[in-house]
């Protein structure tokens, strides 16, 4: 291994500043005894505890973590139907258009998204609210998941598929039993990435939601404009550990994976 | 092979019915005609090859077998049921894949298994198959192993025994032994016969290695552009190949070209060069007096020698090259008109005691039926 030149930690130590100092300062002022953001005074975990009593963010992450859950599995299924239609049909009339429209909605401007959604809602005369953004959500992440699973089905051995027909398998039972175990990795991973856009997300689902249905990151970009309060760095804190943690576990489970894969594959 | 008691040619008993019959079996891709016009019946507890070059339509017709393909035209019919529309897994037949197409998320035992839990054998019984088949192809070690925790040999024996749990009538082989080195194919060869005559099921193999196809067959199929070029036992294909193409393909060839001037019953004779005398060999397929056509003689019945020998073919040429190959060694000889043919002899004696050297005047001698004319 070469050694650090002076050069190199000091353009890492800056590359790392950049992107996480900010984080850091969130971080320790979430422990700050003072109610004013700026001014340090003391460690505290009071604002964990004010946080727990706080109704109104408890709703608010119950209704993301549903939206997210939900409208993640959607996405997958479809996305994942969509993955083994595009690898698996071959050539037929219309493929690249198809496949275009897939992954059109990755580089559609949110705002956008979000609106002609909305007009879709308010023209069906849908009430707005879970149900809504659960759509919306399924709709602009179920690309992301067809990403993921075609990159793996396009390198899946086609023959397996064929042995499992051979053995007596009609086509559902191949898919169940042989498709989708092999598969199962990065359909997993692909639900994650949509659960991971959903809890994110704000402004589809500033458009799509209802005076009953407020995600978290609507209800936190809310209480920002009436000014930073202690409560917010507590809760994003809690956000940046959940998502670390979420991050090493993805990432150690696809490490694991790839390794597997590549012994199988020997 | 085991020497049988009674030979075992049932393609020479009009009173056997065939298993499988291809009868004018075409198959398309678009404007692509992979299988063109088929006749074919293959027997019971055959081992039949099917051989050819890549893209002559050997493994569409395999795979036409498999229910993986259906013909465009004519009929299919393996034990007496015609097989259009029949799918896959609905079929008394099963696969060998060449890439083996082992389940990587299950076992060695559940991917034996797989098969018969879709079958209508009884839960109970399984678990006792599953080792039959274990032992049959010596892996009762490796039940629990994944495939990917086994050697490549190994593998090709799960598969082997994951097609045959489900006593299938007839099994195909799809290029089974191309992905093993050479030792371990060979070895193989001789497992694949014996499996084959123990389970007593009909084997298919699709294989492009001619020496594979005439070790384990009892029938080959040459083909060539989707057509059945020729369809004999391993030894008529290799003695008395019905065409050019044949006799190229298999083996080692020499190729002399000329026109049949006296074709008398079995013995025809081929004017080949100005001044010398016509070579006489046995009369191939539809060979006609005075039509070009191609004597061919494989190099092992060339007889290379220094003296002018006593036979009815003879000629007189240069040493050219030597092929040295250990057991063997192949002459290659000029002949004053330019034609250059291959003999091969047997080294029985140390290379340093060979008295034929290059640049060395040779006769090369054959008897009157070592050789064939076949139509061009």
């Amino acid at each position: 291994m070469r050694r650090m030149t002076s050069f190199n930690v000091v353009s890492l130590t800056l590359g790392f500043a950049f992107l996480y100092i900010p984080m850091l300062i969130l971080i320790i002022y979430s422990f700050n005894e003072s109610k004013l953001v700026t001014v340090w005074a003391g460690f505290s975990i009071k604002w964990y505890g004010e946080l727990l009593q706080n109704e109104a963010f408890l709703d608010a992450a119950w209704v993301t973590v549903k939206v997210g859950f939900f409208s993640s599995t959607i996405a997958t299924v479809l996305g994942t139907m969509a993955a083994f239609v595009l690898v698996r049909s071959g050539r037929f009339f219309g493929r690249t258009l198809f496949s275009g429209m897939i992954y059109a909605p990755l580089v559609m401007p949110e705002v956008i998204t979000g609106l002609s959604l909305l007009l879709l809602f308010i023209s069906l005369s849908v009430d707005r609210g879970v149900f809504t953004i659960v759509l919306a959500h399924a709709t602009f992440s179920m690309c992301y998941v067809s990403v993921v699973v075609s990159s793996r089905m396009a390198t899946f051995d086609q023959s397996l598929e064929e042995a499992a027909y051979d053995l007596g398998c009609t086509g559902w039972d191949a898919f169940k039993s042989v498709t989708l175990p092999i598969i199962a990795p990065a359909v997993i991973s692909g639900w994650l990435l949509a659960f991971t856009l959903s809890l994110d997300d704000l402004v589809i689902a500033s458009f799509t939601a209802g005076p009953s249905s407020t995600t978290l990151p609507i209800k936190i970009f809310s209480s920002v404009r009436l000014g930073v309060s202690p409560e917010i760095n507590a809760l994003s804190t809690i956000i940046i550990g959940l998502v670390t943690v979420g991050v090493i576990v993805a990432s150690i489970t696809s490490k694991r994976a790839l390794v597997r894969r590549q012994q199988e594959t020997v | 092979m085991s020497s049988a008691t009674v030979e075992f040619s049932p393609w020479t008993d009009p009173d056997t019915t065939p298993l499988i019959s291809f009868e004018g079996v075409t198959k398309r891709f678009g404007n692509f005609t992979a299988i063109d016009n088929i006749n074919l019946n293959i027997y019971p507890r055959e081992f039949f090859a099917l051989l050819g070059p890549s893209g002559c339509g050997k493994t569409t017709l395999m795979r036409m077998l498999g229910g993986f393909e259906e013909a465009t035209e004519g009929t299919i019919t393996i034990d007496g049921q015609d097989m259009a529309g029949i799918p896959a897994n609905k079929r008394a037949v099963n696969m060998m894949f060449q890439s083996y197409a082992l389940f990587p998320h299950l076992t060695v035992a559940d991917n034996i298994a797989f098969g018969l839990h879709r079958s209508p054998m009884p839960k109970s019984e399984i678990q006792g198959r599953v080792d039959e088949m274990l032992r049959l192809v010596q892996l009762q070690k490796f039940a629990k192993r994944k495939p990917h925790q086994i050697s490549g040999g190994q593998r090709q024996r799960v598969a082997l025994a994951r097609a045959l749990a489900k006593a299938p009538k007839l099994l195909l082989l799809d290029e089974p032994l191309g992905a093993l080195d050479k030792k371990l194919r060979q070895e193989t060869q001789f497992e694949l016969m014996d499996i084959q005559e123990t389970t007593g099921t009909t084997f298919v193999i699709v294989t492009h290695d001619q020496e594979e196809a005439m070790t384990v067959a009892s029938r080959i199929a040459v083909m060539d552009n989707g057509l059945l070029k020729q369809v004999d036992t391993p030894d008529r294909i290799y003695e008395t190949p019905n065409s050019v193409y044949v006799a190229d393909f298999i083996g080692d060839v020499n190729i002399v070209t000329g026109t049949a001037t006296t074709v008398d019953g079995d013995a025809t004779q081929l004017t080949w060069a100005e001044g010398v005398a016509p070579i006489k060999g046995m009369t191939g397929a539809q060979v006609t007096q005075g039509e070009p056509a191609s004597f061919v003689i494989r190099p092992e019945k060339v007889s290379i020698n220094k003296s002018e020998p006593e036979a009815s073919n003879k000629v007189q040429g240069q040493v050219l090259d030597i092929a040295y190959l250990g057991n063997m060694s192949t002459y290659h000889v000029e002949l004053p008109n330019g034609q250059i043919i291959k003999s091969q002899t047997a080294n029985n004696r140390r290379i340093a005691r060979r008295d034929i050297t290059w640049e060395d005047t040779v006769w090369l001698s054959w008897t009157e039926t070592a050789g064939i004319v076949l139509r061009d």
